[in-house]
């Protein structure tokens, strides 16, 4: 009943906010934005039955969902816009026949579709990790250690170790390498160095999404185009959604070199009713560290951009209802109509909406923890230490060799190079007709 | 002219060991440095560091035998003709006028070469080492414990050791150029390789007079 599956929010520290309840019952995100409202079709990966809205009774461990983690039998299946409710094609007394500890398949059910899809949310984390070759994940794959997500997300009493940092932020319960691996795992002294500011995931995920894209981009506010009055989709060459009349247009990318940040472990969130400046994009979440910051190190992230609904005249973010379960509820997907979608969200939020909204650029960093590649292709050395276009180009505050260089000194040594080698020249071109025309003149 | 034993062999080893490190460790280094591309920067900060400590044990080396046979008086600065020294650098070299000092197994530098050799040890190679084992052996700050060094930044270092690193470059195209102003333009080089090198015996003035400052002039 302590589990975070199950209350779907912790107790943390938050910077700036102080000590809050944050979750995902009251964290937005530039996804799907939140659950507020549209828990009969989000909740289906809630771990209970009937979480349907915000009354739903935490307490009650009869409303405890079991098999979503402990079926062995790879059959169940909750309904879909069923609050968690198990489907009913799922024959339950064979499942109950084979329970045991979680698999791939439970955990990947949930987290490789966040989103509403197949690796849209975290780009490392989607269904060819169900069984990936060794190139995908060196860990998980069948014909390697074939490991299976709770050998490091082990778990005492429910509480599992790993969050993601787009619903909590404090630096502990983390699943660390070092659990397994020592912190000086390399043979060259050098690359053991590295381990002080930069973490494995660093250089050995030298890309995400290797199989299938993940999401980069998501713009709400093109969302509502109706051909002869129906919704529509449209995909690109691959098959991929590029447009939704109820989503809005994507962008989406593949075997996507990471973002780089400094990353202390620590974050802070946007919690629904904090007031934004539409005039830049607002980070949802923001993860804290600096070089200078001893706990930070480089971490590889994906930054998801979106372009999302804001009131224009409170300036915060609107929880839009989306999901529609009877005609008429305001639901966005049904009705196409922002207005009703944001004053029946907000409703939910308990928060007042003005009448006005806009789109109001957002971003998230989900820091990139899977995919990690076998040592032959981590990154090198030079993809980094170089002066263009290395990874780390757009980190600042340190000098890193290869990539930086005092702009003084550069000019400064450049120039006596070429006045020494100048000065050689012209010496020795004087001296060499000096000395023939003393010859001829002999 | 007398052919003279002028540099012993564990001089003309060292000359020649220094001069490989140095344009080694320069390549190795620039490439460190982001300014070319050759070995991949991984090899280039292996070669480096393989090559810095080879570099140190040869100093080490140098040091022993300087001091031992006292050969490094021979380094010591001094006023006494370096105005002339340079003076026949700008004018008397093109008139084919005679050095101004006279090289003896004893006074084998000019007070120029004594001038910048002498900088070079006290000075370049000394931050050249000092920086080169900070950024090799340096740590950033860590909680709980002192390893090796606790340095906050690698800025200071690494841009003193460019700025030597500058500087022993343009010493190097100097010094290949300069090597070709003895006696005749390979003569330096020959002694350098053989140890023996054709000097003027003792005459009666053994000072050379400085040159004067009058145009050169065509006859």
């Amino acid at each position: 009943m302590h589990s975070t599956h199950w209350n779907w929010e912790r107790t943390e520290y938050v910077e700036g906010k102080g000590i809050r309840a944050i979750g995902k019952r009251n964290v937005l995100n530039n996804f799907c934005i939140g659950i507020s409202g549209n828990q009969q079709s989000c909740n289906r990966c809630h771990i209970g039955y009937g979480y349907a809205d915000a009354s739903f009774n935490f307490n009650d461990s009869l409303n405890v969902d079991c098999l979503a983690c402990h079926d062995n039998s790879a059959t169940y299946l909750k309904a879909i816009g069923g609050a968690g409710l198990p489907d009913s094609s799922v024959n339950l007394s064979f499942v109950a026949q084979h329970v045991g500890k979680p698999q791939r398949t439970n955990c990947g059910t949930c987290h490789f579709f966040g989103g509403g899809g197949n690796n849209v949310k975290h780009g490392d984390l989607e269904m060819s990790m169900f069984d990936p070759s060794r190139d995908v994940d060196v860990h998980m794959a069948s014909e390697g250690s074939d490991m299976q997500c709770v050998d490091c997300h082990s778990a005492q009493k429910h509480q599992m170790l790993g969050k993601m940092y787009s619903v909590s932020s404090m630096n502990r319960g983390r699943v660390e390498c070092e659990h397994c691996h020592s912190a000086m795992p390399h043979t060259d002294d050098v690359l053991n160095d590295h381990t002080l500011k930069v973490a494995c995931q660093t250089c050995h995920i030298p890309t995400y999404a290797k199989v299938n894209p993940t999401k980069l981009f998501w713009d709400w506010s093109t969302a509502g185009r109706l051909r002869n009055g129906e919704p529509f989709e449209e995909k690109d060459s691959a098959g991929t959604d590029v447009y939704m009349s109820i989503k809005g247009s994507f962008v989406w990318g593949k075997n996507i070199k990471p973002d780089y940040i400094w990353f202390n472990g620590t974050a802070s969130h946007y919690l629904v009713g904090d007031t934004l400046d539409p005039s830049r994009p607002l980070q949802l979440n923001v993860l804290y560290g600096s070089y200078d910051d001893p706990d930070a190190k480089i971490y590889p992230v994906k930054i998801h951009r979106a372009k999302q609904i804001y009131d224009t005249q409170y300036r915060y973010l609107i929880q839009p209802k989306t999901v529609s379960t009877k005609p008429g509820d305001g639901g966005y997907w049904a009705e196409f109509n922002w207005d009703r979608a944001a004053e029946e969200g907000m409703k939910q939020v308990n928060l007042p909406y003005s009448g006005h909204y806009g789109f109001v650029q957002t971003e998230m960093y989900w820091p990139v923890n899977h995919m990690v590649s076998p040592k032959s292709q981590a990154v090198q050395c030079g993809e980094c230490h170089t002066r263009e276009n290395g990874r780390l180009a757009n980190l600042s505050g340190f000098y890193l060799p290869g990539r930086n260089y005092n702009p003084w000194v550069e000019f400064l040594g450049v120039g006596l190079l070429v006045l020494t080698l100048a000065a050689t020249v012209v010496h020795g071109s004087v001296r060499f007709l000096m000395n023939r025309k003393r010859k001829g003149s002999n | 002219m007398k052919k003279e034993y002028v540099y012993k062999a564990f001089e003309r080893f060292w000359h020649w060991a220094q001069a490989a490190l140095i344009i080694f460790l320069g390549v190795t280094g620039f490439e460190i440095h982001g300014s070319i591309r050759f070995f991949g920067f991984d090899q280039a900060v292996r070669y480096h560091n393989v090559a810095a400590i080879s570099f140190i044990i040869l100093i080490v080396f140098a040091i022993f035998w300087h001091l031992t046979t006292g050969e490094w008086r021979q380094y010591m600065p001094t006023w006494k003709n370096l105005r002339a020294q340079a003076e026949y650098y700008v004018f008397g070299i093109f008139r084919n006028a005679p050095h101004p000092t006279r090289k003896t197994v004893l006074s084998k530098l000019n007070p120029l070469q004594k001038l910048v050799y002498a900088g070079l040890k006290v000075l370049v190679i000394p931050v050249m080492v000092v920086s080169g084992l900070l950024y090799m052996f340096y740590r950033y700050p860590q909680h709980n414990e002192i390893l090796s060094l606790n340095i906050g930044s690698l800025e200071v270092i690494a841009v003193l050791h460019t700025i030597g690193a500058f500087l022993l470059v343009s010493f190097f195209i100097a010094h290949l150029y300069l090597g070709t102003t003895g006696r005749t333009v390979t003569s330096n080089l020959k002694a350098m390789i053989t140890g023996y090198e054709e000097l003027e015996e003792d005459s009666v003035d053994n000072k050379a007079q400085p040159v004067s400052h009058e145009p050169v002039l065509t006859k």
